[in-house]
């Protein structure tokens, strides 16, 4: 497609050091926080008279609450190792991406006042005074991270860019200045139990829709709960399930494993969000409150295990995070991961053998996986480290017969991140979003002309929404994106259904591959 | 009186190292860390993490994976000043112990990788863009003031001898507070006051990276948030 993709960058290589353009993203903002946004995240409405004392003495608690912060802002020695690894860095080649230059924004400031080298000898050190021209390029930069930690991996110390990219919001949000897309979104969960928005009645009215659909669908009866006391599983996925596409067919793909595993769950109005987006300004406060919403929602309900969906950041604020936030987790059943990922939950199925496939129903299909960046480098699924790359691969072969990986420099822990993750999914970044995903677009297209690839899985709403925006500027159709469980769904032969009739009488090879 | 002045300098030098890094290491110690935040895939026993941190210590293992240059330059410097620090135990001991014997040789020629190492380091922060764009004048002033320890320490070793005797004499007294006769050869005096600037600056600079990467929490965490409930003291007054 031509609409904008004319300035886009070409690569060689999906990771193709561009040369240096200073200032090629100067000035871009996300949309600023109206005060009632801010207020109900519990910060000032607008910039304060005295936000500069309020800043430093912001950064100085932080210091004194997070050693990641303290020992990140302390260590780095300017190898340079990580400044070829952020991928908006690749794509718009403004040298403030590079991480250690976008920590430095951040750094050149608490070396001024706090270290003896800033305060006595600020010319040798590159320390700087904090003025409005830094809040404001901080803000600018600090939503040019999408916080998924590529540069963590590489650098020799795991400086985490992500931890300093979080606490810059934080100290932004302090003073008054918060991004909208974020804090506006946040309030939503607190008022109505999801990012959408969406209230308990509407919710209820979509899954009813749901499950006739797929009634239609396949001739089976397979249930969408929700609020279903005594259920045993709950389950938390984002909101996108509910009503984006491709999201929803992973939704539909939930249910048929749950349907075919004979598990009795149900969704939570109350907690209808897996998303957590207090994670993406750095709020320790706001994330927690997030997730005591899904702790009282397991005691209402009665539940005995927490699974859930596909979703990045929300595994990351599950799987590493739940327990500290709102554990502990002791009244729910011990045998089972606390929480759990469904697709923990479907390849633990898939290896008891109670999910049947036919895998040519995704013979149309020739896919690729893209890790998701959040689970990819700060969670794990299984019991050994990586299964986190190796349970969903595991799943997708069990489903679909035509697979192949992208380049190993942008897949597992080496993965590129979308472009859209961290609290950048807005409109108004959506210049930094298309340019931050030509190293993910380029991976993609190596696989298209090598193996013919035509379609790109994940497992992260964001990672879904953002490459169903994208992929359309680089030659793709806006569906080449699917959700994993989407392509469980197309496979999955659900027992007493027409396909489970002819598998049943013909013979046995569908359904005893793995 | 270039013997006091040079007693005093490292007795200060010395006293800003010792205390400087112990307060920054209790400081890094005191501090929380709220939440568990390993770059994964990381290890889930306490022993994979001593590997992990074995490997990034001693090996540079992330920065191998990151880029070859650094990489080689990198650990060809620090290796060879881990070299060359054992060798100069020799100046502090009466009799020279066996394994500080043993690397003599190794920490003799160590000087030229040494000084190969951070040639190429310093070569590549001018050469490079990205790296140039994010140095400032202390990176550089540091790598040229390790230049000179290890450029004037060589040519004491190759070119023009010290009296390393009475050096040798002159140490061993500092040790027991008596200032003796210190050589006033400029080179020796050079290669002692940049080692003191050296130390004096460790605490305050990113030299700090040597004990700072042990409280690295990405690096650092056991990868076991499911099975171990974390909980930072602050935060767990939020719970009450």
């Amino acid at each position: 497609m031509a609409d904008g993709a004319d300035d886009l960058r070409k690569m060689e290589h999906p990771l193709d050091i561009p040369c240096l353009k200073p200032g090629a993203m100067e000035g871009l903002k996300p949309f600023i926080a109206a005060p009632e946004h801010q207020e109900k995240v519990g910060f000032p409405g607008e910039l304060l008279p005295d936000w500069k004392e309020r800043a430093l003495e912001k950064m100085a608690e932080l210091a004194e609450k997070n050693r990641a912060f303290q020992v990140y802002l302390d260590i780095c020695v300017k190898c340079g190792a990580c400044t070829d690894k952020c991928h908006y860095f690749l794509g718009t080649a403004d040298p403030k991406n590079m991480p250690v230059a976008r920590q430095d924004l951040l750094r050149s400031v608490y070396r001024r006042y706090f270290t003896f080298a800033g305060k006595y000898f600020p010319w040798l050190v590159g320390a700087r005074d904090l003025t409005k021209e830094v809040l404001d390029e901080w803000y600018s930069y600090y939503h040019q991270c999408s916080e998924c930690r590529r540069c963590s991996v590489f650098c020799p110390y795991g400086i985490d860019t992500a931890e300093i990219t979080m606490a810059a919001r934080e100290i932004l949000d302090s003073v008054g200045v918060g991004q909208k897309y974020s804090n506006e979104i946040i309030g939503k969960v607190k008022d109505v139990g999801n990012n959408l928005g969406l209230n308990p009645k509407a919710l209820r009215a979509t899954l009813e829709d749901l499950e006739e659909e797929l009634e239609e669908d396949t001739g089976v009866s397979v249930r969408i709960p929700l609020d279903e006391k005594g259920a045993d599983v709950l389950l938390v996925t984002p909101s996108a399930d509910f009503f984006a596409e491709p999201h929803i067919d992973g939704l539909l793909g939930y249910a048929k494993v749950f349907h075919e595993a004979g598990v009795s769950w149900t969704i939570s109005s109350y907690a209808s969000e897996a998303a957590n987006f207090g994670l993406f300004i750095g709020s320790y406060e706001n994330m927690r409150e997030i997730s005591l919403r899904i702790r009282k929602a397991a005691q209402d309900l009665g539940v005995k295990r927490i699974i859930f969906g596909e979703c990045g950041h929300a595994w990351r604020v599950a799987y590493s995070y739940l327990n500290t936030l709102a554990g502990p987790w002791d009244f729910l059943d011990q045998n089972y991961p606390i929480p759990q990922h469904i697709l923990e939950f479907t390849w633990g199925e898939i290896q008891k053998g109670t999910l049947k496939f036919d895998k040519s129903q995704n013979d149309h299909i020739r896919l690729t996986y893209h890790d998701s960046c959040n689970v990819a480098r700060a969670t794990r699924m299984g019991d050994t480290p990586g299964g986190q790359f190796e349970i969903p691969r595991n799943v997708i072969k069990s489903v679909c017969n035509n697979f192949f990986d992208m380049a190993d420099e942008t897949t597992r822990e080496s993965t590129l991140c979308c472009g859209g993750g961290g609290g950048l999914l807005t409109d108004d970044l959506m210049d930094l979003r298309v340019k931050g995903s030509i190293p993910r677009m380029t991976a993609l297209q190596e696989v298209t002309e090598e193996h013919g690839v035509t379609h790109m899985a994940a497992i992260c709403a964001i990672c879904k929404t953002q490459f169903s925006k994208v992929m359309p500027k680089f030659g793709y159709d806006m569906d080449s994106v699917v959700s994993v469980h989407q392509l469980v769904s197309n496979a999955i032969i659900l027992t007493g259904s027409e396909e489970d009739e002819d598998a049943d009488t013909g013979t046995e090879e569908e359904t005893s591959d793995e | 009186m270039l013997a006091t002045i040079y007693a005093l300098l490292f007795y200060a030098a010395t006293a800003i190292l010792v205390v400087g890094v112990v307060m920054r290491i209790r400081r890094y110690a005191r501090i929380a860390a709220p939440l568990k935040i390993p770059t994964t895939p990381a290890p889930t026993t306490a022993g994979g993490v001593v590997v992990r941190m074995f490997m990034e210590v001693v090996f540079f293992h992330s920065l191998f994976k990151s880029n070859k240059w650094i990489w080689l330059f990198g650990i060809l410097f620090h290796l060879s000043m881990w070299l060359i620090l054992i060798r100069h135990i020799r100046y502090f001991t009466v009799d020279v112990w066996w394994w500080v014997q043993a690397v003599q040789f190794f920490g003799t020629y160590a000087a030229f990788t040494f000084l190969i190492g951070l040639g190429g380091l310093l070569i590549r922060r001018i050469s490079v863009e990205r790296i140039r764009y994010i140095s400032s004048p202390s990176d550089y002033l540091m790598l040229l003031l390790l230049l000179g320890i290890g450029a004037s320490g060589a040519m004491m070793r190759f070119v023009a001898h010290t009296d390393i005797v009475s050096v040798k004499a002159y140490i061993l007294g500092l040790m027991r507070f008596h200032i003796g006769h210190l050589p006033s050869d400029p080179v020796l005096l050079v290669h002692l006051g940049s080692v003191a600037l050296l130390m004096i600056i460790f605490p305050i600079s990113k030299l700090m990276h040597a004990p700072g990467l042990f409280f690295s929490p990405s690096r650092n965490q056991i990868d076991n948030p499911r099975e171990k409930r974390h909980l930072a003291p602050w935060a767990a007054k939020l719970e009450q």
